[in-house]
């Protein structure tokens, strides 16, 4: 095996040339003979009572199929929930049934209530036009402290907006309030976690091929786990039985959590395949993007840090209200609590910690999962509050970190807020980035700044995230209602190359080639000789899919566990082809040797000799080379890092510029270092984008403003800088085989401090009595915060 | 309906459309060149970067008929001649500029238009330049570092891999 492209080497995608070459296949770029296309109708208003939905002058427009509307759904299940949480009283979370097609209210402009399906695109859209909805707007409700207090109700029949008041730990709330009572110094901050809307480049796109012979199904969709998307389709909504149903998720552009969950196109695009017996396509336009995609983060936060007299940290107390929406989205409950409390002691060794959230129904899109999910919420909150603590206190913000940092020795170590940290060095991180920013000389650099009249901050953050959300025993006793393991089929080939068909998906992480590393590297052969096989549930093993930086710690300790099954079924053929007996047989770099002899047989020739066993022991040994192994892992990973960033705002107007970004991350081991270098950058700007620029903003009657990209900022190459990353800290997870952590959210969750930190000490530095500003910071609220 | 024939990729193609038919839905779904994608409805974000007439053009802002009797090149024209990436794409590549590929023809049509203008552009050039396409995975840094790449300048500035 080349030792290049093994283990830690930067090897090039193999992905690459379909997508350079316009060859890569998306969902929307398959098509069928004979192929229909749905048009949703959505509601324009975001609270109101459906009392008529008159279909019968778009029926009898050209080119229509026929016609859905809520009715016809009503009778089949709901959208679940994949977490329960119950409240601080014992009482389950309300879950409101999230139906197909909206039927009785519309609870979200873009809430669907009817469908079209018609001959053309352009035929289905004439028709929606004509469906006439009687629907009489009711006031909205979308301020979330008006919400819980007030009579008017997303679900009447719940009678409440609160989904539920969780506390974690309750057993941790009296002590933490008594370290706030008697502390020293107590710093309070009230911030809003900005909601953001996903933007894959890719708009969702479902298309349904119904198979009248044996009464199956085949379902094209943009999902990051095809998987559990077959799951919830047949376990909860229209219960087409697994076996008849297949999911395939092909090429998928970007997904940042956007993409893990059930949406009602892809049950009406099934249903409707069946009722008229032609494949239905559907794709969004980027506008239904913005109003259905299960939208990020909205938190609105207050955060209690308490100090002794020397500084150290006594308490983090939290209260949050997290809008969930209209409806719950798969992941929506578990998000705002789990992947959020349990992160609340950050990385320092602080004794106490309590965090109340109360999730709030609203009339808005739902809210989900978003590339960091519930931990950018927490690392936002520590990282500001530590920062204005350090200004009350006249103290060195790096340096009140890493006095209160757990330390190098103290691992493995329980946070007060429940986790169990398996390993870290937040020190050495520190030490990187201070290193790689230059840190010393940003004094000199304020003075250039201010020479030509602008104003300079350093902001500095550390982080810890917990990915690969684990084990499964353990989530269930906290409501978990699936298993969050993964899987590996290990198909090893008659001719000796090796097919390895994963539960994870890839839409721009790489596994096609950080997968066939692992592989390659553990049974030395060449990578090339190992394919991936992902996003199809009738060929692969069921796995949970990628999300929460799971994919490498999860599917990919699934894959040496296979591979370790492979090996030691060659072990047992290569004894009987060597005539010794399997504990005898050693394996290394693709060659099976007898231990204390010269004789040996390669991996190629076992295989080929699983597949021909003329000669075979058949009771001891079966014949075929294939393992499939189901891994779940023991512990979550903890990825950790320090950021640092560098700004000049423009006093007269506002301007926020990114003059440097600096990262540094330990991810434990490393197996392709380009693509997480690749996976930070993208991490980053998604950060940078919620600090800087990107808000979804729904006005007071509940119209979306901000639906579309003109409306909605997103990050362009010219609003940021090039990155400046370190991975050379690397304490390797002592949970999984392979040592490593997860990489895909660190930047979006690390970044947002770090850039309002460093906006805040830009300001400051002007004398203006600033601690924080409320994200984003566009040009208008640095100006109003300067000037007012 | 109407007939429009253009020259794409080199070669004469005619079909019958609406008025209403964009460019971009009479390449991805008469012609079935699906590499160049729709990414929004607003003409923002740049994944349906085409050449017309030399020109870098969003697809999504023309009707087809507008581009009868024009000379379209899309990203599935762009390979060299023996079907290999050519320099652009082969930079992408090499520096890791794509990540889902969603958004990546567009870039590698807006790079191409960049360099033949513009042979040695500077890094704010370059950044300057993508203003009007849009990528949520890769921060740009590595797209960034592969056009300079590609116009074969030195990229040790960009920081290392």
């Amino acid at each position: 095996m080349p030792k290049d492209s093994g283990i830690g080497a930067a090897t090039r995608r193999r992905e690459d040339a379909r997508f350079l070459l316009g060859s890569g296949l998306y969902s929307d770029d398959i098509s069928f003979l004979n192929q229909t296309y749905a048009v949703f109708v959505r509601s324009e208003v975001a609270n109101g009572i459906i009392k008529t939905v008159d279909t019968s002058k778009a029926e009898k427009m050209p080119g229509v199929v026929t016609v859905f509307t809520g009715e016809d759904f009503v009778d089949v299940g709901g959208n679940p929930a994949g977490w329960l949480i119950n409240s601080r009283n014992g009482e389950p979370m309300k879950e409101p049934k999230r139906p197909v097609l909206a039927h009785g209210k519309v609870r979200h402009v873009g809430d669907a209530y009817a469908a079209v399906i018609a001959e053309t695109e352009q035929q289905a859209r004439d028709a929606a036009e004509k469906i006439n909805a009687d629907i009489e707007e009711l006031p909205a409700v979308i301020d979330m402290a008006s919400a819980l207090c007030g009579s008017n109700f997303v679900h009447n029949e719940i009678g409440t907006n609160q989904c539920y008041d969780w506390g974690w730990i309750e057993d941790n709330r009296e002590a933490t309030d008594n370290a706030i009572k008697n502390a020293h110094h107590v710093t309070t901050l009230e911030l809003v976690n900005n909601r953001l809307v996903p933007n894959a480049m890719e708009p969702r796109c479902s298309i349904a091929d119904y198979h009248s012979a044996n009464d199956g199904y085949t379902l094209y969709t943009t999902s990051q786990n095809p998987h559990l998307t077959r799951l919830l389709i047949s376990a909860f909504v229209l219960g087409i039985p697994e076996n008849k149903l297949t999911v395939v998720s092909p090429d998928v552009g970007g997904g940042f959590g956007s993409k893990i969950y059930h949406y009602g196109e892809e049950a009406l695009v099934l249903a409707a395949a069946k009722r008229i017996k032609r494949p239905v396509r559907w794709t969004a336009t980027r506008s239904e993007s913005f109003m259905t995609d299960a939208h990020g983060r909205d938190h609105v936060t207050k955060i209690e840090l308490a100090l002794d007299k020397d500084n150290n940290f006594l308490a983090f107390r939290t209260e949050t209200m997290a809008n969930v929406g209209a409806y719950l989205s798969n992941f929506s409950t578990v998000t705002p609590t789990i992947l959020h409390g349990t992160l609340m002691a950050g990385n320092y060794a602080v004794p106490n910690v309590y965090v109340n959230v109360k999730t709030v129904f609203t009339n808005t899109a739902p809210v989900d999962a978003y590339r960091g999910a519930g931990r950018p919420e927490a690392t936002y909150s520590l990282e500001r509050v530590i920062d204005k603590a350090a200004t009350e206190l006249g103290l060195d913000p790096t340096n009140l970190r890493r006095q209160n940092f757990i330390k190098s020795d103290q691992f493995p170590y329980v946070t007060a807020a429940g986790l169990n940290y398996d390993v870290g060095d937040y020190d050495a991180v520190m030490d990187r980035l201070e290193h790689n920013a230059d840190l010393k000389g940003f004094a000199k650099r304020r003075k250039k700044s201010e020479a030509k009249g602008k104003l300079r901050g350093l902001g500095i953050n550390s982080y810890i995230e917990a990915c690969g959300i684990a084990p499964s025993n353990l989530i269930g006793t906290l409501g978990a209602r699936v298993g969050l393991y993964d899987a590996a089929t290990i198909r090893v080939n008659a001719t000796g190359n090796i097919s390895v068909m994963v539960g994870a998906h890839s839409h721009g992480q790489g596994h096609e080639t950080a997968f066939p590393q692992i592989v390659a590297d553990l049974l030395g052969v060449d990578p090339r000789n190992v394919e991936i096989v992902h996003g199809d549930t009738s060929k692969i093993p069921f796995g949970m899919g990628t999300y929460g930086s799971r994919s490498l710690a999860v599917c990919g300790s699934a894959i040496v566990k296979g591979v370790e099954k492979i090996i030691s079924k060659g072990k047992k053929i290569a004894a009987h082809m060597m005539e010794t007996t399997h504990d005898k047989v050693d394996f290394d770099e693709g060659v099976f040797s007898v231990r204390g002899t010269n004789k040996t047989v390669s991996f190629g020739d076992v295989a080929l000799k699983a597949y021909i066993p003329h000669d075979f022991p058949i009771e001891d040994i079966e014949p075929g080379l294939e393992e499939t192994a189901f891994y779940d892992p023991q512990n979550f990973t903890y990825p950790a890092g320090a950021y640092a960033c560098e700004v000049e705002v423009d006093p007269d107007t506002g301007q926020v510029t990114i003059e440097s970004f600096t990262a540094a991350d330990d991810f434990g081991n490393i197996i392709n270092p380009m693509i997480v270098e690749g996976q930070v950058h993208g991490g980053l700007a998604q950060g940078i984008g919620q600090a800087l620029l990107e808000g979804c903003v729904y006005d007071g009657d509940g119209q979306l403003i901000s639906a579309s990209y003109m409306d909605y900022t997103m990050p362009r190459a010219a609003d940021l800088p090039s990155f400046i990353v370190d991975h050379t800290v690397r304490t390797p997870s002592t949970d999984n085989p392979l040592g490593v952590k997860g990489c895909g959210e660190a930047g979006a969750i690390g970044s947002p401090p770090t850039v309002v930190n460093a906006v805040v000490d830009a300001l400051r530095s002007a004398d203006h009595d600033i601690t924080h500003i409320d994200m984003p910071l566009t040009p208008e609220r640095v100006w109003a915060a300067m000037n007012n | 309906m109407s007939n429009v024939t253009m020259t794409v990729n080199g070669k004469t193609v005619s079909g019958s459309v609406e008025g209403r038919t964009l460019l971009v839905e009479f390449i991805r779904n008469d012609l079935h060149l699906t590499g160049t994608h729709v990414g929004c409805d607003t003409s923002q974000c740049g994944a349906c970067a085409i050449h017309v007439d030399g020109k870098l053009v969003k697809a999504c802002t023309m009707f087809a008929l507008e581009a009868n009797g024009a000379e379209v090149s899309t990203i599935e024209g762009q390979a060299n001649d023996d079907g290999s990436l050519n320099v652009i794409q082969q930079a992408f590549k090499d520096h890791h500029g794509l990540q889902c590929g969603f958004c990546t023809p567009g870039m590698v049509m807006a790079a191409s238009a960049l360099l033949k203008a513009n042979p040695k552009p500077s890094e704010l050039e370059i950044r300057e330049h993508l203003e009007g396409n849009i990528c949520r995975c890769t921060g740009y840094h590595n797209i960034v570092k592969a056009i300079l790449a590609a116009s074969g300048q030195d990229v040790s500035s960009i920081a290392a891999e």
